[in-house]
């Protein structure tokens, strides 16, 4: 396992509540929008497809059949 | 503007064959003249093996079709004595704009490296392009090309496939060792055949037109996202030879095909990207719906399929006839060898291997290109529009942009033809086994010419010389093999001054693009592939890499 899960945030509380006030004004478009530009800006900061698959995966838990996360590319 | 290009009609002619006792067996018989069916046959013709190829037209293709010819297939017809027609009746373009809503977003150039014969890409509609490719055909004895010539029925046997070909004179029977089925997507070989094709439909449906215009485009490709004159939809635009331009609407799923194909409607879509006083004809405009697809197999018993019979993509990213053109490269030498005894029939289970993987390569980069442009969920939407929002103000978003990722040539690494390198002879780049030969400017005897020119139809063994050149015994010796390995000695410029045998390497480019530090020694199949790379000249490895290339004996 490379993705860290171990705390590494100073003031996770901070984190949370400008993650939460952000959100406060948007619609669920605006959400999308938002979401969206968050994740692609990190994940070019965190740079590593193999960390980032396995933040998918758990991400996707219960949510995302397992398979459909296991191979990204697969063809529906 | 100038008059609609009229189309040649080739004429039908009756051949011998027809008035046969007995049906004749020829050595190939390839089905459907198009730029896959056309360049396996003049291949086939420049290695003297006679074929005969059937269409059931008399004219080249209508409609919209392939456009865009990366370098590498480029190459293959330069191999084919064509590569100069089309280039010169093309268009050339490197750079391209993606545009979002109405601002642009980024503007990229397929920087194209000096040194290389052919361009990056060339753009030329599919009609003038099988104009070329036939006359090319016609110049070639052995090449047989049988217009009007309808395939009605065919049976397989164990040593020959037989068939029943419909003319304007009535039927007739033929037979053949080998059956070449590119009859293109539609294919009527697979479906006599009975096979299915693997893969999906991408769910979204293209209006797909060619225009000719005088409207003032800059020479690129544009692709727009969302543009004020086709909201949320994406619009592509690319030119042809000849001020005609192909312009695709993307029009998504629940579109009625009929009513977009509507002249007025389709005026209506034009007029808003050209200009309400913009005088343009249309050459043709049809609503089409692109598959991901292959079979699952290339070859069955004694038929071959190639190209979009065998397997057919999305047009974003110019992988259909190219990928079809690289089929028959990788074919015409490997019918050519088997069918005269010197390689087994399982040498063509090679081309499955290799055009499978190839196709898969291929069926992948469309999928996600599929993903990128026609989003399929909200949120993948999302996920597009903030790529697009981002590459205004930050590169490594545009690098998220996929409008198409544009066709380069299959590796064939994991090929049990192809000999992985020796760790020891620690090659630093250069090109690797199973990727096509780079080409480079050489002077031979005096005279300016290209790599590329020296390599290809048989085997060859590129030796890039040190201080003494081969042994002349061991080259005869490799020469006088079944499958004769030809020796090409590539010389510093210093060195070719001295003695002017082989090829000088006038700007060392060649030695770049090969790590060619002395006693280098490549060997390249016929289709410009390599095969194998040493450190030193070693005609007993170069015999085992060539019995392996061969499919006379498997990997170790």
């Amino acid at each position: 396992m490379k993705l860290d899960t171990v705390p590494r945030l100073a003031d996770p509380d901070g984190v949370f509540t400008a993650l939460a006030r952000a959100y406060r004004h948007l619609d669920d478009v605006q959400v999308r929008a938002f979401d969206a530009r968050l994740i692609l800006l990190l994940a070019n900061h965190i740079g590593d497809e193999a960390v980032l698959r396995e933040a998918m995966a758990i991400a996707g838990e219960g949510l995302v059949p397992r398979d459909l996360l296991g191979d990204l590319d697969a063809v529906p | 503007m100038a008059s609609p290009h009229i189309r040649p009609t080739f004429g039908y002619r009756r051949s011998a064959d027809q008035d046969a006792a007995a049906p004749v067996r020829h050595p190939v018989v390839l089905v459907g003249a198009g730029p896959a069916g056309l360049s396996v046959a003049i291949d086939l013709a420049l290695q003297h093996v006679p074929v005969v190829l059937l269409d059931d037209d008399d004219t080249v293709s209508g409609g919209s079709r392939a456009v865009c010819y990366a370098k590498r297939t480029l190459e293959v017809w330069d191999r084919l004595g064509v590569g100069d027609a089309v280039v010169a009746d093309g268009v050339g373009w490197r750079r391209g704009w993606v545009h979002h809503g109405d601002r642009l977003v980024y503007e990229f150039d397929l920087m194209t490296e000096a040194g290389h014969k052919m361009p990056a890409f060339t753009n030329l509609q599919q009609y003038l392009l099988e104009e070329a490719l036939v006359a090319r055909a016609r110049q070639l004895a052995g090449l047989d090309l049988r217009w009007r010539n309808r395939l009605i029925s065919m049976r397989a046997a164990a040593d020959h496939v037989a068939l029943r070909v419909d003319t304007p004179d009535g039927p007739y029977d033929l037979e053949c060792q080998w059956l070449v089925a590119t009859d293109g997507a539609r294919s009527l070989v697979r479906r006599l055949f009975d096979l299915e094709f693997i893969g999906q439909t991408v769910r979204d449906r293209f209006l797909i037109c060619d225009v000719e215009t005088d409207a003032a485009f800059p020479n690129l490709r544009h692709f727009w996202f969302d543009p004020p004159f086709h909201r949320e939809r994406v619009v592509l635009l690319h030119r042809q030879a000849a001020n005609l331009w192909r312009i695709d609407f993307q029009l998504g799923w629940y579109a009625d095909p009929a009513a977009e194909q509507q002249p007025e409607r389709v005026a209506m879509r034009l007029r808003r990207i050209l200009g309400e006083r913009a005088e343009f004809r249309v050459e043709a405009a049809e609503v089409y719906t692109f598959q991901c697809r292959r079979l699952e197999r290339f070859v069955h018993g004694r038929v071959v399929f190639a190209g979009d019979a065998a397997h057919q993509v999305s047009p974003f990213g110019a992988r259909g006839a190219n990928s079809g053109v690289q089929d028959a490269d990788n074919l015409a030498w490997k019918l050519r060898l088997v069918l005269a005894g010197l390689a087994p029939a399982a040498l063509l289970e090679s081309y499955d291997r290799e055009r499978v993987a190839a196709a898969d390569e291929n069926l992948c980069y469309a999928a996600r290109a599929a993903e990128f442009i026609s989003p399929r969920s909200p949120m993948t939407r999302a996920l597009r529009d903030a790529a697009l929002h981002l590459a205004g103000r930050f590169s490594f978003a545009r690098d998220f942009i996929n409008s198409g990722r544009l066709s380069e040539p299959a590796v064939y690494t994991e090929s049990l033809l192809t000999t992985p390198d020796d760790p020891a002879d620690r090659f630093a780049g250069g090109v690797i086994p199973g990727a096509a030969c780079l080409d480079a400017p050489v002077e031979r005897q005096g005279q300016v010419d290209w790599l590329l020119h020296q390599l290809g139809f048989d085997f060859v063994a590129l030796v890039f010389a040190g201080e003494q050149a081969p042994p002349s015994d061991q080259v005869a010796q490799l020469a006088a093999l079944p499958v004769p390995v030809r020796t090409v000695v590539v010389r510093t410029a210093a060195a070719a001054a001295v003695d002017a045998g082989g090829l000088a390497d006038t700007e060392g480019l060649a030695r770049d693009r090969y790590d060619g530090r002395p006693g280098t020694t490549y060997l390249v199949r016929p289709d410009q592939h390599v095969a194998a790379r040493w450190r030193r000249f070693d005609p007993a490895a170069i015999t085992v890499a060539l019995a392996r290339a061969t499919g006379l004996q498997a990997a170790a």
